[in-house]
């Protein structure tokens, strides 16, 4: 081992230094932050292949299961039920996705190392934002994975491969707003069970209280009221439109709206209640 | 606190005229901090936690992967600059973490309890390296529970006691306070401990420092002549001796004297070394 004796540098002058420090964070630095923070959750990703586990099995399963349990019921057979169901797994697996973000994030938040993040002279949202950046990894796996399944089981969608990509990429960008809601759910929450436990509360009634598999028709009415003002079934009914007859309806503006006020409120509440935890 | 760990509740603290509370984005440029559990990335290798810090610190990539090798050089790492941390024993990830610390060259580091749980050499070259910190003009504040490691490092040391300061001074200012020497005696018979304490208490008007299994007394002395009355006295007391030392008093003592108690537990001595 060699000597730990540190370097005959040039010596260090305090005053020179205040002088030299920055006021604050620009903008450029924070996005150079978070994506140096995506580049460690990627890496962890890689190191740690089970986080892929649900992102590669929730899709080819709950597609293969929903299919043949639902299908007859609801459609009379199993192909003509996958244009209506496909697009509803799509937005059951991209919330599931985005439901890991919190659980992760409150444990990453009990290691040693988030300690140094604080004490760094970082802007403080990165390290909630750069697991969310390399997050849209995961979404793309599971968003690719429903629809290959679905093809496999027959399924061929109207709106061709431009249809298909583009409620694809609605499905993310919907599943990376909510994560703001589990992020903030994480940054709350005493222990990862505690996040994974809140947020199953809060995917549930959101995901099967939707249209995503069964007709809102069928349901009594004050049911249809919730279901038809939940964001998941705005993102639904946008991505059979766009899948299904390559169709941009205005439920993929009111979607869009959906995701753009989860992260208003929740970003900052999320930045707001990690910077408490100091 | 002063780290911006946590949020100042009362009063107001300046790091080199900077106000804590107002600016921590600026201190946390001035300050680095190397806590009691090593605060590095466990799914990253030494290099890559590096270089994330200094990425994150705003230090361009070429610079960056060269102080990477610089530290890791530094710190007897390069072996094992490719491994997991997971794979790492105590004394490497302190040592990563202590590195980490440095990146940036700050001018003030926090150390808490740095060599708690090393080995002594590991501990030996820790010390070597806050001394070529501090040679190279960083002020350490450095928190222990050796006070013997407080005394070969610091320049200043503050004892706190349940979360109060109860002394501050150079380790001799301290030591001076207790008493100039301390007369160290081990007793032939433990059970003649109460006898001489009682002895004690009557030549020199105060209570020695005690540890009865062994019949060890300590006794504080103001002038190393009073040392020859004890023994005097504890001779016509008939207390039989069999071994007698004179010394300078270590910072142990002071630290019983300070907080009079026999334990210290819980307690942490702050110790600041300055250039």
């Amino acid at each position: 081992m060699s000597t730990m004796i540190a370097p005959a540098r040039e010596a260090v002058r305090a005053a020179d230094r205040v002088a030299a420090a920055r006021q604050r964070v620009s903008i450029g630095e924070t996005l150079g932050q978070t994506l140096m923070m995506a580049w460690r959750a990627l890496k962890k990703m890689r190191r740690n292949p089970e986080q892929f586990f649900d992102v590669a099995l929730q899709p080819i399963l709950f597609t293969a299961m929903f299919a043949f349990i639902f299908g007859g019921a609801i459609a009379g057979d199993v192909e003509s039920y996958l244009p209506q169901m496909i697009p509803g797994i799509l937005a059951q697996t991209v919330l599931t996705t985005c439901m890991a973000t919190g659980t992760q994030l409150r444990e990453d938040m009990e290691k040693g190392v988030f300690d140094r993040f604080k004490s760094l002279p970082i802007a403080r949202i990165a390290p909630l934002a750069g697991p969310m950046v390399a997050d849209l990894l995961r979404y793309t796996i599971a968003a690719t994975l429903t629809f290959t399944m679905g093809l496999v089981l027959g399924y061929r969608p109207g709106g061709g491969a431009g249809g298909v990509l583009a409620a694809i990429l609605l499905a993310i960008f919907t599943g990376w707003s909510l994560a703001w809601v589990f992020t903030w759910v994480g940054t709350i929450a005493r222990s990862a069970q505690a996040v994974q436990g809140i947020s199953m509360m809060i995917l549930f009634p959101l995901t099967f209280l939707s249209n995503a598999f069964v007709p809102v028709e069928t349901l009594p009415d004050w049911l249809a009221a919730f279901v038809r003002i939940n964001p998941v079934s705005h993102l639904v009914t946008a991505a059979r439109d766009l899948a299904n007859s390559a169709l941009v309806s205005g439920e993929v503006a009111w979607t869009l709206l959906a995701c753009l006020t989860v992260i208003a409120i929740f970003a900052p509440l999320s930045v707001r209640s990690y910077k408490r935890h100091m | 606190m002063l780290a911006t760990l946590l949020k100042i509740d009362a009063g107001r603290a300046e790091i080199f005229g900077v106000d804590v509370a107002g600016n921590p984005h600026v201190i946390r440029q001035l300050v680095g901090v190397t806590g009691q559990y090593a605060s590095v990335d466990e799914n990253l290798t030494a290099r890559e936690n590096l270089w994330l810090f200094s990425r994150l610190q705003g230090i361009a990539a070429p610079r960056a992967r060269r102080i990477a090798t610089e530290l890791l050089g530094q710190f007897g790492l390069e072996e094992a600059a490719g491994k997991p941390i997971a794979q790492f024993s105590g004394g490497m990830r302190r040592r990563l973490d202590l590195a980490a610390s440095l990146i940036t060259r700050p001018p003030l580091i926090f150390l808490d309890e740095p060599t708690t749980g090393l080995d002594p050499r590991t501990r030996g070259q820790m010390w070597d390296t806050i001394r070529g910190l501090v040679a190279n003009g960083c002020t350490v504040l450095l928190t222990t529970q050796y006070l013997d490691e407080a005394d070969q490092l610091a320049d200043r040391v503050a004892v706190i006691d349940h979360g109060r300061k109860v002394a501050e001074g150079t380790p001799d200012e301290l030591k001076t306070a207790v008493g100039n020497s301390a007369l160290q005696l081990l007793l032939a018979d433990p059970g003649d401990a109460p006898a001489a304490v009682e002895v004690v208490r009557r030549v020199l008007g105060s209570d020695p420092i005690v540890s009865p299994e062994r019949g060890r007394l300590n006794v504080a002395l103001d002038q190393a002549d009073l040392a020859a009355d004890v023994l005097i006295a504890l001779r016509t007391a008939g207390v039989s001796i069999s071994s007698v030392s004179v010394a300078k008093p270590s910072l142990d003592e002071v630290f019983l004297a300070l907080t009079g108690r026999e334990t210290g537990r819980d307690d942490e001595t702050g110790t600041e070394e300055n250039r």
